[in-house]
């Protein structure tokens, strides 16, 4: 009906479509660099600079550190943000869009400044520097997303099926648990999803929230882009890339498989 | 993998419809169960959060920029004219970033409309895919290829099509490649959202009243994607003006976007209230140009593409 897309315009999709791909997989062959600079095309294949990556302390350290702070902020938003997305939809209070720009506000405000203001914050209260403080700041800009990815779910779902449990006498929490989550959950994972890889891949926040100690992966990344240019950088910009990517993959492998046990 | 981007965009065309009648939708069960309004005390947590991980952070910086040592600081975009050159670089960035996001993802949303849905599915993932890829990531591959001794001059002065390397990045060009490339999902949904919204039999009723494919395409398919162009333009350009990573590698030292000074004047200078200041009036730009969308699209639809 809408008739096929014309030759250039499937050519013009090609073009763009490689240009938003291939530009970003040049770090994977540099990382098999066997040369000390980093270069492109890679002079000699190996695998010193792995090996270089996983023996230096400080990657693996900021490694283990954006593990957890990830982690963390991933659990903390995944409740705020199931808890907003029930209030703002199921509640009835005045004030209700004011609520909701609020809460989707992160997602556009100029994030040096949230940066900037949140140093003071934490300079005041001592936790510059800290894993919480971290965790707490990456929460407020990847909740709104486990809110958005929430809500969507929550008004796709037919909100009968909690009702006639409740009235065959289980009280809200329990109808909530064994009916309202199991149909919420491809939205609950998606937003699970997006606020790790929020996490995992924040700069801004944590350039100005760390401390020599407590830094981040994309942290130290960063001090190492504006220093010295050895390809254990790409060794870590390809592991960054490839756990999202892995991530990525498992969540979009659950959806298609729950598709197809629950038709 | 395919099935992520389904998702996504099963969401861009139901959301309108689903937040409109969002209120009634709540209303209805809350007065058949009497105890409905306990949902209210659910949204608590994140209000106290916001108020003082968000709004405080924000107050505290307003405060800094009048009180350390005093309003004066503001004085910096009169007295120093890299300050004012950088309010227009900032301006002009968001505007060559969003033109350019523009002109690429209009194209590009009307293929994924007009092709098969496995087709759309995939032209979503390659959309979403850099999206999901960490941006220090990007912006810092986007190097190896721009740079004087990157992939591109190498390979055009081997070739002898060039003698000398060209300025390809630590300019506008290389902020706006980098910005757009990671900008463009921002503008592709939207637009889309919008074209899936037009009766697929709009198009056709035009042209069997007499109209030619390309004068039904100008004066119906194309006014109706306004609304998509418009919340599209708005969170690119929004959202330009307040970044940092991409101009910071890729863009010239000598004309910084706000942002870049404010990094300046806090993380190097250690000047907390000009570097607030600075930061206030980025802030006070974003909500300025935010409060101006929202006559003509609704915030939410600003923020999440429509989605």
């Amino acid at each position: 009906m809408r008739g096929k897309p014309s030759p250039g315009l499937r050519a013009y999709g090609v073009v763009v479509g490689t240009l938003l791909i291939l530009p970003t997989l040049v770090v994977i062959p540099m990382s098999f660099s066997a040369s000390e600079f980093l270069s492109f095309p890679p002079k000699g294949l190996s695998l010193v600079w792995y090996r270089e990556f996983f023996a230096d302390p400080v990657w693996m350290a900021a490694v283990g550190q954006s593990l957890q702070v990830a982690a963390c902020t991933t659990v903390l938003s995944v409740v705020l943000g199931i808890m907003t997305a029930l209030g703002l939809i199921r509640g009835r209070f005045r004030g209700k869009s004011a609520l909701q720009v609020l809460v989707l506000s992160p997602m556009i405000m100029p994030l040096v400044v949230l940066a900037v203001g949140l140093f003071f914050v934490y300079s005041d209260w001592r936790i510059l520097g800290s894993l919480g403080g971290l965790i707490l700041a990456h929460t407020v800009i990847a909740y709104p997303l486990v809110y958005i990815a929430v809500s969507t779910s929550l008004q796709g779902m037919d909100q009968t099926l909690e009702q006639a449990a409740a009235s065959l006498g289980a009280n809200r929490w329990y109808a909530f648990r064994t009916v309202t989550l199991p149909l919420i959950a491809p939205g609950v994972l998606t937003g699970a999803l997006f606020a790790f890889t929020t996490s995992w891949d924040e700069l801004i926040l944590s350039i100005f929230l760390s401390s020599p100690i407590v830094k981040t992966l994309p942290v130290v990344m960063w001090q190492q882009v504006q220093t010295e240019l050895s390809p254990t950088l790409a060794v870590a910009a390809t592991l960054v890339m490839v756990t999202t990517i892995v991530l990525v993959a498992a969540a979009a492998w659950v959806a298609t498989r729950r598709k197809v046990v629950q038709p | 993998m395919a099935e992520l981007g389904e998702v996504d965009m099963s969401g861009a065309t139901n959301a309108t419809n689903a937040t409109a009648t969002t209120t009634g939708a709540a209303a209805a069960p809350a007065r058949r169960r009497p105890g409905g309004t306990g949902w209210n005390l659910l949204v608590w947590p994140a209000l106290v959060f916001l108020a003082v991980l968000f709004l405080l952070p924000f107050f505290q910086t307003a405060l800094r920029s009048v009180t350390d040592p005093g309003p004066a600081n503001y004085a910096i975009f009169w007295t120093d004219p890299v300050y004012a050159r950088s309010l227009v670089t900032t301006f002009l960035t968001a505007l060559v970033v969003t033109v350019s996001a523009l002109l690429i993802a209009y194209p590009y949303a009307y293929l994924m409309y007009r092709s098969t849905p496995v087709m759309a599915g995939v032209l979503t993932l390659l959309v979403i895919l850099p999206f999901f890829t960490s941006l220090l990531v990007r912006t810092y591959a986007w190097t190896v290829w721009l740079q004087q001794t990157g992939v591109i001059n190498s390979a055009l002065l081997d070739l002898g099509v060039i003698d000398a390397p060209l300025p390809l990045m630590r300019n506008l060009l290389g902020v706006a490649i980098g910005m757009t490339h990671s900008l463009l999902p921002f503008m592709v949904f939207p637009i889309y959202a919008s074209m899936r919204r037009i009766s697929p039999a709009l198009v056709p009723a035009a042209r069997s009243l007499g109209a030619t494919g390309a004068f039904a395409f100008r004066t119906v398919f194309l006014p109706l994607t306004a609304p998509g162009v418009i919340s599209g333009s708005l969170i690119v350009f929004v959202m330009s003006l307040g970044y940092y990573v991409t101009p910071a590698l890729l863009g010239s030292p000598n004309n910084a976007m706000l942002s870049e000074l404010i990094v300046n004047q806090v993380e190097q200078q250690v000047e907390f209230g000009i570097g607030s200041a600075i930061g206030i009036v980025l802030l006070a730009l974003t909500l300025v140009f935010l409060f101006l969308g929202t006559r003509v699209v609704r915030f939410k639809d600003i923020v999440t593409g429509g989605r």
